[in-house]
């Protein structure tokens, strides 16, 4: 391979931290524009929410644990659960659906 | 804020707060690790590739084409893509760290800016001081570099059933950030709804197949962000108080 692992690695490094660093770097001042503000106010939730369906899916060994996980997880965060109860229960479960299948 | 006085403590919460995300990050990137060393690349490789991009979506795609020896320039601009949701984020997080706090932290946060701990900070109810965030890749991010090493190592030795559990766990995370908010904003639902039902057409319409991941996740929250600011403006808050989010 004529190609360096060493400087595919720091090529992906120096972009993914130039594209990190320069907004917040570069912006300094207090946006006010209304729809700038509220357009950041609900990007997490969307940019979450799409990475979480469908991939979530083929997150597990099976489509049906993988369901049973992501009901769970619903389930509990509707309850209000904290981040690792939840997490850990939705792991829980698929861990006991796929020992029931096999 | 006081939080020069409460630095400890606010690095403690962080820590905390970061506790779940070091465990999906582990279960995830022990993933990463196996995949790795099939791919060619050795334990140190793995490992130094894992502590210094720190995403999922990037590495993945980093170590197929490293496999397929492409470009240095190719690489640069698939990482561009995918990791292009960064760039949102980190223009939203500008928005939200204290600006009492010193300006250079910020070139130091910079590189613990991932969805997850993007999302937390993001999901304080008050402006972020750099302490917390601290926190939460100082705990964070271990999880994900040690989950490389160990998948690298020994990838073959850990029950594929315990492996598929891990697998979902960041995901519970997810929703346990977005679920919450959404029960009590119906526009905040309906930009989860909405943006999954989008992300699902990316997965199954044949035209739309093609789109790579990074590129799915971009187009999906710039449309339903984007739409439920034009529709759905947040009412101005009064007080610094309720600027959650922003």
């Amino acid at each position: 391979m004529e190609h360096n692992i060493y400087i595919y690695i720091l090529v992906m490094a120096g972009v993914t931290y130039l594209i990190r660093a320069l907004p917040l770097v570069l912006v300094k001042r207090e946006i006010t524009s209304p729809f700038i503000k509220s357009f950041l106010y609900y990007v997490p939730y969307a940019t979450l929410a799409a990475m979480t369906f469908p991939a979530i899916l083929d997150s597990t060994g099976s489509v049906l644990s993988a369901v049973c996980g992501f009901g769970t997880a619903l389930l509990l965060s509707y309850m209000e659960k904290s981040l690792l109860t939840v997490s850990l229960c939705s792991c829980g479960v698929v861990f006991v659906v796929e020992r029931l299948i096999l | 804020m006081i939080y020069k006085k409460n630095d400890a403590r606010i690095i403690t919460r962080g820590m905390k707060d970061g506790l779940p995300i070091c465990l999906g990050y582990f279960a995830v990137s022990f993933a990463f690790g196996m995949l790795a060393v099939t791919s060619g690349l050795s334990v140190l490789q793995a490992v130094g590739l894992s502590l210094t991009n720190l995403t999922s979506a990037g590495q993945v795609a980093g170590v197929s084409l490293i496999q397929a020896g492409a470009d240095y320039y190719e690489m640069a601009l698939t990482q561009l893509i995918i990791n292009l949701r960064y760039c949102l984020m980190s223009f939203s997080l500008s928005q939200k760290i204290d600006r009492k706090a010193p300006f250079f932290h910020r070139f130091f946060i910079s590189y613990g800016i991932t969805d997850e701990i993007f999302a937390v900070a993001a999901s304080q109810k008050d402006k972020v001081g750099p302490g917390y965030i601290y926190g939460l890749i100082s705990v964070a991010a271990p999880g994900w570099v040690l989950g490389t090493l160990c998948g690298a190592v020994a990838g073959n030795l850990m029950p594929a059933s315990l492996v598929n559990a891990l697998g979902i766990a960041i995901y519970g995370m997810f929703l346990a950030i977005i679920i919450p908010q959404a029960k009590s904003d119906k526009v905040i639902l309906a930009c989860v709804a909405g943006a999954m039902v989008l992300s699902a057409l990316f997965e199954v319409l044949p035209g739309l197949k093609r789109v790579s991941a990074g590129f799915v996740i971009i187009i999906v929250t710039v449309v339903v962000a984007g739409t439920a600011a034009w529709l759905f403006p947040v009412k101005e808050p009064s007080g610094e108080d309720r600027e959650h989010g922003t």
